[in-house]
């Protein structure tokens, strides 16, 4: 115990590297090291580091710092894929690790603090991360150039081997680190040309998941798995409804089960602290909480429905104008108007929240693998009456975050306070608690209005929404994404659509629920309610569905012109897709999927686009509704844009993995509430996909050198509105309220 | 009053609670992280376990329902087949997060145990209780038919 504390203290030492002083990146406690992913004591001794973002050891590895958090979406392989290449590193000698908290060197480059999400990580860094390569490249072609007296340019690097061609003289990357370690970092180093790309876009099982062996064999380090001397486990006593606080409780009987240790009060609960996890549930069990529920939410599902409903007849704040809707809707030849109800989703990672916080006098630490990585060190910081720079984040694996992994381990750091720091707490939620207690994709409601001519031409189509904001809440985001009080997360995908027509009139309302929002992967339901209302218009026009998305396709958007439109000023320049990009994912999507052909009885194909996280994507789905109403998903289609792709293998995974993830909140997902409480506690009412409903997903990735844009979510964004449209064709029934269910 | 089993092929005996379930005695008593909790239900299948062979879930297990049993979890799971189940959750890239894959490997084992060439409908059949959210069932199912490929040489 003693000797892991001096390793500690050692790292943090020596961590203060050239070009950039950054803190260890932890995880070097007393337990053994996860492989692979994290760094090691002799690594951090003899290295060369010319930027925050990498490490050139000794012993010939190269490590990679993520300023983004592994959530499962490959981004450690990723940032080091592209590391690796301008550096021409081989790629066995690669490592990755998280980065420490510090927004001045890991920001996001597209929400200014340092944070995971939004499909960005790789967006953000790609251009960051290849000039963090090619700088360190240069500097060990300069150390090897001196140390042989030749010219720089004489020098060529392959797989890791420095090389003097002419002279036939060799040499390692661990050969040259101290050499390279004393020279000036220079500036402005060229990027490699993409035609020499060796090991991004590479798909022929050469750049593996640096992951997989740690997450195959049990030692891959989770908040769950973190153990420090001393440690109590903590498991908190939550209020059923939400917005309720502790007026008092009697513990007791708490105190007499074997392996408590403390009971104490924390602004969401009451925490029990014990030697185990099942002692301190035990403990919890006998616990008394009188609640305070005057500002609690009381209401249940049907009445935030009425009250949901009552705002969708009220003209919103206006998210986009063109042209003149309602004098359209008056002229036209026909309407057609469709009403959307989506539920209340939990996020329900697999790995309920767990994490550790340490506290001494002047310093926190926290081990988690929340993503909010700047906003959570600032309120534990405020919390604890720290400067943020006294508060350590230790990012771990996450065990899935799908939006929910944001914050957590502030609780963690109310229950250390609470104790006065005596003891490390691990705080651990149970599955209940992820479902009841958690944060939430709220309900939207949706009412969509089209206007058709004689010709069956869409002229005029209105789409109003009505549900709790996303941002509101979190001043971090609010700030930047909530424009004329409407959030950008609400209407992104409806208020952006780049579909030709004439008039278009898109509104949103922000409703009022104590029930704590969150964004959700894939945020889907603006393109399930428009991509399944272009296919009931286009029944009612008598056209081909995929016909009439071509023919709404066929012009550059940025030509038309836009009367209102409330998004973020970053965002405004590009909210459309480079035409064509949008027409030619579709087309890719329904020629790989045979649109048009034949198909058996109660079975259907639907098709459904979307413009997600700067990415084009377009499914084809094929069903079979049996003669019992069941549907079985079993093909989807997918067609994705999404600029260079820096690991396809990573990409299709994404793909198939977003999928999964909607499609099984599409067919079952749902939370529903009484007088205020959850009524769902586990995975038997909350209903997931699993593997036998699994559909066979193809991926087809377009050729691409623009640069990299979103993956991690946009193939959950169409698949629910391809699957709707897939058993509206084989049934003409739509489904308009989400979950499915059985038709 | 101690419990007597053998664990990872080791006898092991361990003095807690006999009614606290074997998932919380696997991972804070023996320090084997590798086996996860998901649910404490036995509805997810992330803490699967192997006892005397079977999976089983750790997580509704008492510890004195298992006194003189045999346990393996993920790290002492070895052997040819073992190894050709991890060897093709590698070559395939299955993992995401990763969190459920300790449980999806520990019940992959067991079903090609009994199993050797399994349909996908045997497989739909012995890994419907065992979730992963990030949704690797497509590479899940494509790593048992290439582990069982293997395994047959």
């Amino acid at each position: 115990m003693e000797k892991s504390r001096e390793v500690e203290s050692r790292i943090t030492r020596r961590s203060v590297l050239k070009g950039a002083a950054f803190a260890s990146a932890g995880l070097v406690i007393g337990f053994s090291l996860p492989q692979r992913s994290f760094s090691n004591s002799q690594s951090v001794q003899e290295t060369f580091g010319p930027n925050a973002f990498l490490r050139v050891a000794r012993d010939n590895s190269v490590t990679i710092i993520s300023k983004h958090v592994e959530h499962g979406m490959g981004i450690f392989t990723g940032l080091a894929t592209v590391i690796a290449e301008e550096l021409d590193a081989d790629w066995s000698q690669v490592k990755a690790e998280p980065a420490p908290a510090d927004a001045d060197l890991f920001k996001n480059l597209a929400f200014g603090i340092q944070s995971t999400g939004g499909s960005n990580s790789m967006q953000n860094s790609f251009l960051q991360y290849r000039r963090a390569g090619a700088t360190a490249r240069a500097m060990l072609v300069e150390a090897a150039a001196a140390r042989w007296r030749v010219a720089s340019a004489e020098i060529s690097i392959d797989k890791g081997i420095v090389m003097h061609e002419a002279s036939g003289r060799t040499a390692s990357f661990g050969e040259l680190v101290d050499q390279a370690a004393a020279l000036p970092v220079p500036e402005d180093v060229p990027l490699k040309d993409p035609s020499r790309f060796r090991l991004i876009g590479r798909d022929d099982g050469t750049v593996k998941r640096l992951d997989s062996p740690a997450k195959t064999n049990g030692t891959a380090l989770y908040g769950i798995d973190v153990k420090l001397p001393g440690m109590l486990v903590a498991v908190v006593a939550h209020p059923s409804r939400f917005g309720s606080t502790v007026r008092s409780f009697d513990d007791s009987e708490t105190r007499q089960i074997p392996g408590i240790v403390d009971v104490v009060e924390i602004p969401t609960g009451v925490a029990v602290l014990a030697e185990s996890f099942w002692a301190a549930l035990k403990g919890r069990e006998k616990l008394r909480v009188d609640w305070d529920e005057t500002a609690a939410e009381k209401r249940g599902t049907d009445e935030i429905i009425s009250n949901h409903r009552a705002l969708l007849d009220q003209p919103g704040n206006v998210a986009r104008r063109d042209g003149d809707v309602e004098t359209a809707l008056a002229r036209a030849a026909k309407t057609v108007t469709a009403d959307y109800s989506f539920p209340i989703l939990a996020h329900a990672p697999l790995e309920p929240v767990a994490c550790v916080a340490r506290l001494s006098s002047d310093s926190c630490e926290v081990w988690s693998g929340d993503a909010n990585v700047t906003p959570l060190q600032m309120k534990i910081a405020a919390t604890l009456g720290f400067r943020p720079d006294q508060v350590e984040i230790h990012a771990v694996f996450a065990g899935g975050h799908f939006g929910r992994r944001n914050e957590t381990a502030l609780e963690a750091v109310e229950i250390v306070k609470a104790i006065n720091g005596r003891a490390p707490v691990k705080l651990q939620w149970t599955r209940e608690e992820e479902l009841q207690n958690s944060v939430y994709m709220p309900m939207y409601l949706h009412r969509a209005t089209a206007g058709l001519d004689d010709n069956g031409n869409l002229i005029a189509y209105s789409h109003r929404i009505v549900g709790k904001s996303l941002l509101l809440d979190s001043p971090e985001f609010a700030a930047q994404f909530v424009v004329n009080g409407t959030d950008f997360t609400s209407v992104v995908g409806l208020a952006t659509t780049s579909y030709d027509i004439p008039n278009i009139l898109v509104e949103s309302h922000n409703a009022v629920v104590a029930m704590p929002a969150a964004t959700w992967r894939s945020n889907y339901n603006k393109t399930y309610a428009i991509e399944t209302f272009l296919d009931q218009v286009a029944r009612a026009a008598g056209r081909d569905p995929y016909e009439l998305r071509r023919s709404l396709l066929a012009r550059d958007p940025r030509e038309k012109k836009i009367d209102v439109l409330s998004v973020p000023e970053p965002v405004k320049d590009h909210i459309f897709a480079e035409h064509p990009r949008e027409l030619r994912v579709l087309e890719l999507a329904a020629q790989r999927a045979g649109w048009g052909e034949a198909m058996g009885p109660g079975r259907g194909r639907g098709i459904a686009l979307a413009y997600a996280y700067s990415t084009p994507v377009a499914q084809v789905a094929e069903v079979t509704v049996a003669d019992d109403g069941k549907i079985k998903v079993d093909r989807i289609v997918c067609a994705i844009d999404c600029g260079v792709a820096v690991n396809p293998d990573v990409i299709r995974a994404q793909m198939e993995g977003s999928i999964a993830f909607t499609l099984g909140s599409a067919l079952h997902s749902e939370i529903t509430m009484t007088g205020g409480a959850v009524d769902q506690s586990n995975f038997h009412d909350f209903q997931v996909m699993r593997i036998d409903e699994m559909p066979k997903v193809e991926v087809h990735i377009v050729p691409s050198a623009a640069p990299p844009t979103g993956a991690g979510e946009p193939g959950g964004v169409p698949v629910a509105a391809a699957v709707a449209n897939a058993v509206f064709a084989a049934t003409g029934r739509m489904y308009q309220s989400l979950p499915f269910g059985t038709v | 009053m101690a419990t007597t089993l053998t664990l990872n092929g080791e006898g092991v005996s361990f003095d807690v609670d006999p009614e606290t379930p074997l998932l919380w005695v696997i991972r804070e008593t023996a320090g084997l992280t590798g086996t996860k909790f998901g649910c404490g239900a036995g509805l997810c299948g992330a803490c699967t376990v192997h006892v005397d062979g079977s999976p089983v879930r750790s997580c509704t297990i008492a510890l004195g329902d298992v006194q003189g049993a045999s346990i393996t979890t993920v790290e002492g799971a070895s052997g040819d087949l073992a190894e050709a189940v991890r060897k093709a959750w590698i070559a395939l890239d299955v993992v995401q997060c990763g969190y459920c894959q300790s449980g999806q490997i520990m019940a992959a084992i067991a079903l090609l145990e009994q199993t050797p060439h399994p349909t996908d409908a045997d497989i739909d059949d012995a890994m419907s209780g065992n979730i992963c959210r990030c949704g690797t069932y497509q590479r899940i199912r494509a790593a048992i038919h290439l582990t069982a490929r293997t395994i047959e040489g």
